[in-house]
Protein backbone atom coordinates (compact mmCIF):
# COMPACT_ATOMS: atom_id res chain seq x y z
CA UNK A 1 0.00 0.00 0.00
CA UNK A 2 1.38 2.97 -0.69
CA UNK A 3 2.47 5.47 2.31
CA UNK A 4 2.38 8.98 1.39
CA UNK A 5 4.77 11.94 3.23
CA UNK A 6 3.35 13.56 6.04
CA UNK A 7 4.81 16.83 7.18
CA UNK A 8 3.50 18.79 9.70
CA UNK A 9 5.50 22.23 9.90
CA UNK A 10 4.71 24.01 13.54
CA UNK A 11 6.32 27.69 14.93
CA UNK A 12 6.56 27.91 19.05
CA UNK A 13 4.38 30.73 19.18
CA UNK A 14 1.45 28.68 18.19
CA UNK A 15 -0.25 26.03 20.96
CA UNK A 16 -1.42 24.03 18.96
CA UNK A 17 0.85 21.74 17.35
CA UNK A 18 0.36 18.59 19.79
CA UNK A 19 -3.76 18.67 19.03
CA UNK A 20 -2.23 19.33 15.00
CA UNK A 21 -0.40 16.25 16.01
CA UNK A 22 -3.07 14.22 17.38
CA UNK A 23 -5.49 15.04 15.09
CA UNK A 24 -3.05 14.06 12.33
CA UNK A 25 -2.37 10.83 14.36
CA UNK A 26 -6.15 9.87 13.90
CA UNK A 27 -6.60 10.91 10.57
CA UNK A 28 -4.20 8.60 9.24
CA UNK A 29 -5.31 5.61 11.87
CA UNK A 30 -8.61 6.56 10.22
CA UNK A 31 -8.07 5.66 6.90
CA UNK A 32 -5.59 2.98 7.07
CA UNK A 33 -2.16 4.78 7.27
CA UNK A 34 -0.98 3.53 10.87
CA UNK A 35 2.80 3.05 9.38
CA UNK A 36 3.10 6.25 7.87
CA UNK A 37 5.62 8.60 9.95
CA UNK A 38 4.78 12.20 10.49
CA UNK A 39 8.06 14.56 10.07
CA UNK A 40 7.74 17.58 12.65
CA UNK A 41 9.71 20.31 10.73
CA UNK A 42 9.89 23.24 13.35
CA UNK A 43 9.67 26.82 11.70
CA UNK A 44 11.91 29.25 13.33
CA UNK A 45 12.98 32.29 11.61
CA UNK A 46 10.58 34.60 8.82
CA UNK A 47 12.95 33.45 6.06
CA UNK A 48 12.25 29.79 7.35
CA UNK A 49 8.48 30.83 6.73
CA UNK A 50 9.20 31.94 3.24
CA UNK A 51 11.41 29.48 1.92
CA UNK A 52 9.06 26.97 3.06
CA UNK A 53 5.84 29.27 1.84
CA UNK A 54 4.50 28.45 5.60
CA UNK A 55 1.03 30.52 6.02
CA UNK A 56 1.36 29.18 9.35
CA UNK A 57 1.45 27.13 12.44
CA UNK A 58 0.33 24.32 11.92
CA UNK A 59 0.84 23.65 8.38
CA UNK A 60 0.38 20.28 7.54
CA UNK A 61 1.96 18.94 4.12
CA UNK A 62 0.56 15.53 2.34
CA UNK A 63 3.11 14.71 -0.54
CA UNK A 64 4.09 18.25 -0.04
CA UNK A 65 0.80 19.21 -0.33
CA UNK A 66 -0.58 22.10 1.73
CA UNK A 67 -3.87 19.63 3.12
CA UNK A 68 -5.55 22.89 3.12
CA UNK A 69 -5.89 25.86 0.60
CA UNK A 70 -4.61 29.59 0.63
CA UNK A 71 -7.23 30.88 2.08
CA UNK A 72 -8.31 34.60 1.24
CA UNK A 73 -5.87 37.12 3.45
CA UNK A 74 -3.50 34.17 4.58
CA UNK A 75 0.04 35.42 3.65
CA UNK A 76 3.35 33.63 4.31
CA UNK A 77 5.09 34.55 7.91
CA UNK A 78 5.36 33.27 11.27
CA UNK A 79 1.44 33.61 12.79
CA UNK A 80 -0.87 31.19 13.84
CA UNK A 81 -2.82 29.85 11.01
CA UNK A 82 -6.90 30.01 11.12
CA UNK A 83 -8.47 27.08 9.97
CA UNK A 84 -12.57 26.70 9.10
CA UNK A 85 -14.41 23.80 10.28
CA UNK A 86 -16.85 22.03 8.05
CA UNK A 87 -19.59 23.94 10.18
CA UNK A 88 -18.29 27.45 9.90
CA UNK A 89 -16.31 27.10 12.93
CA UNK A 90 -13.07 28.78 13.42
CA UNK A 91 -10.16 26.68 14.67
CA UNK A 92 -6.62 26.38 14.94
CA UNK A 93 -6.32 23.07 13.51
CA UNK A 94 -7.49 22.06 9.81
CA UNK A 95 -10.95 20.26 9.88
CA UNK A 96 -10.79 16.06 10.62
CA UNK A 97 -13.03 15.37 7.77
CA UNK A 98 -10.62 17.61 5.30
CA UNK A 99 -7.49 16.20 6.92
CA UNK A 100 -8.92 12.13 5.87
CA UNK A 101 -10.27 13.38 2.52
CA UNK A 102 -6.73 14.83 2.13
CA UNK A 103 -4.92 11.85 2.96
CA UNK A 104 -7.40 9.39 0.97
CA UNK A 105 -7.27 11.37 -2.21
CA UNK A 106 -3.02 11.87 -1.74
CA UNK A 107 -3.46 7.35 -1.35
CA UNK A 108 -5.66 7.43 -4.47
CA UNK A 109 -3.34 9.58 -6.92
CA UNK A 110 -0.51 7.85 -6.24
CA UNK A 111 -2.01 4.32 -6.68
CA UNK A 112 -3.51 5.59 -10.11
CA UNK A 113 -0.19 6.33 -11.13
CA UNK B 1 2.82 41.53 36.43
CA UNK B 2 -0.89 42.06 37.71
CA UNK B 3 -2.05 39.54 40.68
CA UNK B 4 -4.88 38.29 41.92
CA UNK B 5 -6.52 41.28 44.35
CA UNK B 6 -4.06 43.58 42.53
CA UNK B 7 -5.68 47.57 41.53
CA UNK B 8 -5.39 47.23 38.43
CA UNK B 9 -3.16 49.95 36.05
CA UNK B 10 -5.64 52.51 34.56
CA UNK B 11 -5.45 53.42 31.02
CA UNK B 12 -7.72 55.38 27.95
CA UNK B 13 -7.10 54.36 24.88
CA UNK B 14 -8.77 55.15 21.64
CA UNK B 15 -11.80 52.85 19.92
CA UNK B 16 -12.22 52.19 16.14
CA UNK B 17 -14.12 55.54 15.99
CA UNK B 18 -11.45 57.62 17.81
CA UNK B 19 -13.42 57.76 20.74
CA UNK B 20 -10.98 57.48 23.78
CA UNK B 21 -12.18 55.07 26.73
CA UNK B 22 -11.37 54.98 29.90
CA UNK B 23 -10.40 51.69 32.57
CA UNK B 24 -11.33 50.44 34.40
CA UNK B 25 -14.71 51.83 35.33
CA UNK B 26 -15.23 53.14 38.60
CA UNK B 27 -19.15 53.29 37.99
CA UNK B 28 -19.48 49.90 36.75
CA UNK B 29 -20.19 46.91 39.16
CA UNK B 30 -17.16 44.76 37.42
CA UNK B 31 -15.40 45.69 34.31
CA UNK B 32 -13.86 42.62 31.80
CA UNK B 33 -10.28 43.60 29.45
CA UNK B 34 -9.78 41.40 27.00
CA UNK B 35 -6.78 41.30 25.19
CA UNK B 36 -7.28 40.29 21.73
CA UNK B 37 -6.81 40.81 18.01
CA UNK B 38 -7.67 40.01 14.32
CA UNK B 39 -5.42 37.15 13.41
CA UNK B 40 -5.25 34.79 15.82
CA UNK B 41 -7.49 31.85 15.63
CA UNK B 42 -7.87 31.22 18.79
CA UNK B 43 -9.30 34.69 19.34
CA UNK B 44 -11.48 34.33 16.90
CA UNK B 45 -12.62 31.03 18.30
CA UNK B 46 -13.22 32.90 21.07
CA UNK B 47 -14.71 36.24 20.09
CA UNK B 48 -18.73 35.34 19.76
CA UNK B 49 -19.18 33.48 23.38
CA UNK B 50 -16.95 36.78 24.65
CA UNK B 51 -19.51 38.85 22.60
CA UNK B 52 -22.20 37.11 24.08
CA UNK B 53 -21.04 37.46 27.49
CA UNK B 54 -21.21 41.46 26.82
CA UNK B 55 -24.29 41.12 25.53
CA UNK B 56 -26.04 39.47 28.53
CA UNK B 57 -24.35 41.08 31.37
CA UNK B 58 -24.85 44.57 29.84
CA UNK B 59 -28.21 44.91 32.01
CA UNK B 60 -26.20 44.08 35.15
CA UNK B 61 -23.93 47.40 34.09
CA UNK B 62 -20.48 45.21 33.10
CA UNK B 63 -18.74 47.28 31.08
CA UNK B 64 -16.41 45.24 28.50
CA UNK B 65 -13.20 46.31 26.70
CA UNK B 66 -11.48 44.68 23.90
CA UNK B 67 -7.78 45.15 23.87
CA UNK B 68 -5.21 44.77 20.52
CA UNK B 69 -1.91 45.35 20.99
CA UNK B 70 -0.22 43.50 18.42
CA UNK B 71 2.67 44.95 16.44
CA UNK B 72 0.62 45.88 13.14
CA UNK B 73 4.16 45.68 11.38
CA UNK B 74 4.64 42.10 12.03
CA UNK B 75 1.22 41.52 11.31
CA UNK B 76 -0.79 44.01 9.29
CA UNK B 77 -4.16 42.15 10.24
CA UNK B 78 -4.12 43.57 13.53
CA UNK B 79 -3.57 47.36 11.97
CA UNK B 80 -5.68 49.68 13.19
CA UNK B 81 -7.27 50.06 9.89
CA UNK B 82 -8.00 46.28 9.69
CA UNK B 83 -9.50 46.77 13.40
CA UNK B 84 -11.99 49.61 11.90
CA UNK B 85 -12.85 47.66 8.96
CA UNK B 86 -13.97 44.25 11.33
CA UNK B 87 -15.89 46.53 13.65
CA UNK B 88 -17.62 47.83 10.62
CA UNK B 89 -18.43 44.16 9.31
CA UNK B 90 -19.57 42.93 12.48
CA UNK B 91 -21.90 43.51 15.77
CA UNK B 92 -19.81 44.55 18.46
CA UNK B 93 -21.37 44.67 21.68
CA UNK B 94 -18.21 46.29 23.37
CA UNK B 95 -15.33 48.78 21.88
CA UNK B 96 -12.09 47.56 20.06
CA UNK B 97 -9.07 49.80 21.56
CA UNK B 98 -6.05 50.08 20.16
CA UNK B 99 -3.08 49.90 22.44
CA UNK B 100 -0.58 50.95 20.03
CA UNK B 101 2.19 51.67 22.36
CA UNK B 102 1.48 48.05 24.42
CA UNK B 103 2.25 49.98 27.40
CA UNK B 104 -1.41 48.72 28.26
CA UNK B 105 -0.74 45.09 27.36
CA UNK B 106 2.68 45.54 29.07
CA UNK B 107 0.94 46.82 32.48
CA UNK B 108 -1.51 43.97 32.70
CA UNK B 109 1.14 41.31 31.99
CA UNK B 110 -1.31 40.25 29.31
CA UNK B 111 0.49 36.80 27.65
CA UNK B 112 -2.13 35.61 24.41
CA UNK B 113 -4.87 36.47 22.52
CA UNK B 114 -6.87 35.98 24.29
CA UNK B 115 -6.43 37.11 28.02
CA UNK B 116 -9.08 38.27 29.99
CA UNK B 117 -8.81 39.97 32.80
CA UNK B 118 -12.53 40.44 35.88
CA UNK B 119 -11.86 43.64 37.45
CA UNK B 120 -14.63 44.60 40.49
CA UNK B 121 -15.96 48.28 41.19
CA UNK B 122 -12.95 48.80 42.72
CA UNK B 123 -10.70 48.09 39.80
CA UNK B 124 -8.79 45.39 41.93
CA UNK B 125 -8.15 41.86 39.67
CA UNK B 126 -10.85 39.13 40.12
CA UNK B 127 -10.39 36.87 37.46
CA UNK B 128 -7.47 36.31 35.01
CA UNK B 129 -7.42 33.45 32.34
CA UNK B 130 -8.82 31.99 29.55
CA UNK B 131 -13.03 32.45 29.20
CA UNK B 132 -13.42 28.63 29.48
CA UNK B 133 -11.95 25.21 29.18
CA UNK B 134 -12.08 24.87 25.15
CA UNK B 135 -11.41 27.29 22.42
CA UNK B 136 -13.03 24.52 20.51
CA UNK B 137 -16.23 24.02 22.11
CA UNK B 138 -18.52 26.32 21.76
CA UNK B 139 -21.08 25.00 24.17
CA UNK B 140 -18.84 26.09 26.91
CA UNK B 141 -20.26 30.22 26.15
CA UNK B 142 -17.15 31.46 28.24
CA UNK B 143 -18.04 29.43 31.48
CA UNK B 144 -14.67 30.63 33.63
CA UNK B 145 -15.67 34.44 32.37
CA UNK B 146 -19.44 34.25 33.32
CA UNK B 147 -18.77 32.53 36.31
CA UNK B 148 -15.66 34.98 37.60
CA UNK B 149 -18.87 37.56 36.52
CA UNK B 150 -21.32 36.39 38.59
CA UNK B 151 -19.58 36.06 41.85
CA UNK B 152 -17.67 39.39 41.85
CA UNK B 153 -21.42 40.89 41.06
CA UNK B 154 -22.77 38.78 44.13
CA UNK B 155 -20.06 40.11 46.22
CA UNK B 156 -18.14 37.41 46.39
CA UNK B 157 -14.42 35.86 45.84
CA UNK B 158 -14.41 34.16 42.37
CA UNK B 159 -14.11 30.31 43.13
CA UNK B 160 -11.62 29.86 39.85
CA UNK B 161 -9.61 32.91 40.32
CA UNK B 162 -7.24 32.23 37.34
CA UNK B 163 -6.46 29.67 34.54
CA UNK B 164 -3.89 29.45 31.83
CA UNK B 165 -4.23 32.04 29.14
CA UNK B 166 -4.35 30.10 25.82
CA UNK B 167 -3.55 31.76 22.48
CA UNK B 168 -1.22 33.05 20.44
CA UNK B 169 1.29 35.35 22.12
CA UNK B 170 0.85 38.96 22.08
CA UNK B 171 2.96 40.21 19.22
CA UNK B 172 5.44 42.98 21.03
CA UNK B 173 7.01 45.39 19.35
CA UNK B 174 11.24 44.56 19.04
Amino acid sequence: MYVPTVELLWWEGCPSTERALTELHEALRDVGLDGAEVEMREIVTEEDATGAGFRGSPTILIDGTDVVGAAPGDSVGLTCRVYRRSDGRISPTPDPDELREALRQATERAERK
Amino acid sequence: MLSIGDQAPSFELPDTDGVRWSGPDGQAPASVVVFTCNHCPYALAWHDRIAQAARDYADRGVRFLAINANDPRRYPRDSYDAMKARVAAEDWPMPYLHDSTQEVARAYGAKTTPDVFVLDSAGRLRYRGAPDADYDDPEQRAAWLREALDSVLDGKEPSRQETRPVGCSIKWKH
